[in-house]
């Protein structure tokens, strides 16, 4: 029997202002492009969460997608949660990255809570930190993308970055962190989409779920030489 | 004493920075720093007032045909046509029309803004009549999100004076009538429901129709599409006719456009005529132009955001054309590459893609392949990718969908080969 993945994206109707549909898209083409037949589950506010999930994604929404999902969200947190601590490969970004930490703090100083998978905050900044980024990953390399968001997102010191900014803003525009890793659960500002100008995360992903659930991942080899060639244009473009 | 010679240093600037092969936009520069009354006064000399038209996409067109229609009813028209949708734009563009002492030969302006210009045009002059076209996923590099936007088009709707025109089928849109101050409702223009589902837009890209929500009634109406044949409903008559436009928002912008010019003729309105003219416009500049190439036809798509990508490819039929895909990503063009990933490319998958180029080729290449489309060139060097793009498929009907910059650089190298008007 063909081995099988399933994806879960989270909140498709209200967040998926920047393309984040892209990266499903690259992690279920890839996935399958290395042998797995993929199942991709849509998760809306008050749908059913599928009992048996492999990898997870979510994206960023307008404030008003953000608030929609709220409630929503709170009540998903513990699933969610038991699933970070047992390792299943997340990607969340941008408004899905900020409310995976403790809060969001807005301009008005309200407060809107976070789910608390990572161990950060985000404060609304003055300015939204806008344009071309590039950071740098001891596990995946350059990581390249496209960031627009006016949270500024500040780690605690037990939380490893995803990367370090070298060029653009990053978490906050002050620290030169850039997202966060907590087990297999990766959160970031890049979009662009980001993962298919990095397939090395996208890969990630794959493999973690895979040995999850198979204990093993042979990877197949995919012609990458179009990534190599956009990230290489995208290194160049000016902020 | 500013007010008699900004005037002529305007007039003199513009000539000059014509001559240089200069953008159009610096005789507005100075004008307004020297004489930051001028737009106001001038425009306030029109009779019929002044009329701005803004939104995501279609402006250009639309402006286009509400130009050509008010015409046909024997007004005077003045415009800024050259795609300087700027406030400096329109000052450019008045100072062409003045005369030496700032008078102006005309009955009424319609302008096209920009969203974010059109708020600091109308802290100056209140608009007469307002057409709002639609908010879509675009250029959020530059406005960060959609309802910030639709907030934006608000305020130009609270400062019109008389009639505001809105979108019916755009919710956002939709919902500023609720928010408008004028004295007089707004008028809508909508489709029928046999042409609404020809029309996916951002938000039903994920959710389902939101047609639980009763519609207001509207002016004008689309009723159906068939090729170039449309027919509409304005008021109680129906009226069907053959355009010289394609593509299906463009003759949806002309729902837009009579709903508005209706607006202003009200009961003096020429029928016959309006019709007539309608029936003979043809696209702005890039919007669906067609040139003859080797004796081919060559067509010029623009494509700005995902909607108007989704809207394009399927109002084109792909098969028997060569397609090629030039995607820049300049400050016009949006710098976020993201929404390529919002489009589908399934319909170009049987026939493939002959070309790919611009700035980010190798971004839309690579959103091609995870489409699995097949892609017969890809190159960033756009000039001599079109050259290769005409050569190896001479014979064939071609078909470019472009961005905003991609466009104007194709315009330039096409007239290497062909009659390409000027902008």
């Amino acid at each position: 029997m063909k081995k099988s993945l399933t994806l879960v994206q989270l909140y498709p109707r209200d967040m998926n202002i920047y393309g984040d549909t892209g990266n499903v898209l690259v992690v279920q083409k890839r996935a399958e492009w290395h042998g797995y037949d993929v199942n991709v589950i849509d998760y809306n506010p008050e749908d059913a969460f599928p009992s048996e999930v492999d990898i997870v994604i979510g994206g960023g929404g307008q404030d008003s997608g953000q608030i929609k999902i709220q409630q929503d969200l709170q009540a998903l947190a513990p699933t969610l949660k038991t699933l970070a601590n047992n390792g299943t490969p997340m990607l969340m970004v941008c408004g899905l990255y900020q409310l995976f930490g403790k809060f969001f703090k807005t301009a008005g100083g309200e407060i809107i809570p976070g789910i608390n998978i990572m161990d950060h905050e985000t404060h609304a900044g003055p300015t939204r930190l806008i344009g071309n980024i590039v950071t740098k990953s001891q596990q995946f390399g350059d990581i390249i993308g496209y960031e627009n968001h006016s949270g500024q997102t500040f780690l605690s010191k037990g939380l490893a970055a995803l990367g370090q900014v070298i060029k653009g803003a990053g978490n906050n525009g002050q620290d030169a962190s850039e997202g966060a890793q907590y087990n297999n659960v990766i959160g970031t500002y890049l979009h662009g989409s980001l993962l298919p100008k990095n397939p090395q995360i996208a890969d990630f992903l794959i493999e973690q779920a895979a040995i999850n659930k198979y204990g093993e991942f042979t990877p197949s080899v995919i012609d990458d030489r179009f990534a190599t060639a956009a990230r290489k244009v995208a290194i160049s473009r000016s902020r | 004493m500013i007010r008699r010679i900004s005037t002529p240093l305007g007039k003199g600037i513009k000539t000059i920075s014509k001559l240089r092969g200069g953008g159009s936009a610096l005789p507005g520069l100075v004008v307004e720093k020297i004489d930051p009354d001028f737009l106001r006064r001038t425009l306030s000399q029109l009779p019929k007032g002044v009329v701005l038209i803004s939104g995501t996409n279609g402006k250009t067109t639309t402006t286009k045909m509400v130009v050509e229609l008010l015409e046909s009813q024997g007004l005077k028209v003045l415009t800024n046509r050259s795609g300087s949708n700027f406030v400096r734009g329109v000052i450019a563009s008045l100072l062409e029309s003045v005369d030496i002492h700032g008078k102006l030969n005309a009955d009424i302006a319609v302008l096209e803004l920009d969203e974010a210009h059109a708020v600091h045009f109308v802290k100056q002059v209140a608009p007469t009549y307002s057409l709002l076209l639609n908010v879509m996923r675009d250029q959020l590099d530059r406005f960060g999100e959609i309802d910030y936007t639709a907030g934006l088009l608000t305020k130009i709707a609270q400062a019109t004076t008389g009639a505001v025109v809105l979108n019916r089928e755009d919710q956002r849109v939709r919902n500023i009538a609720s928010l408008t101050s004028s004295s007089q409702p707004p008028t809508f223009f909508g489709l029928s429901d046999a042409t609404r589902s020809l029309f996916p837009d951002d938000d039903s890209l994920r959710k389902p129709s939101l047609s639980a929500e009763p519609l207001p009634p509207a002016y004008v109406t689309l009723d159906a599409l068939h090729g170039q044949t449309a027919t509409f409903s304005i008021g109680t008559q129906v009226h069907t006719l053959n355009l010289r436009l394609s593509g299906l928002y463009n003759i949806y912008n002309a729902a837009a456009a009579l709903a508005l010019v209706s607006k202003i003729c009200n009961e003096t309105i020429k029928t016959d005529a309006l019709l007539s003219t309608l029936s003979q416009i043809t696209p702005a500049f890039g919007r669906g132009e067609t040139f003859s190439v080797d004796g081919q036809p060559l067509e010029l798509v623009l494509v700005k955001n995902p909607s108007g990508f989704r809207l394009g490819l399927s109002s084109f039929n792909a098969k028997n054309t060569a397609t090629m895909i030039a995607v820049n990503d300049n400050y016009a063009d949006g710098r976020d590459m993201s929404w390529l990933w919002d489009v589908e490319f399934n319909s170009l998958r049987e026939d493939g893609v002959a070309c790919v180029s611009g700035i980010r080729a190798y971004d839309m290449a690579l959103r091609l392949q995870y489409d699995e489309v097949e892609i017969g060139h890809v190159s960033t060097e756009l000039e001599k990718s079109l050259r290769h793009f005409i050569r190896s498929n001479s014979g064939t009907p071609k078909r470019i969908y472009c961005t905003y910059t991609a466009m104007l650089q194709l315009r330039r190298e096409l007239a290497k080969f062909t009659k390409v008007e000027a902008i």
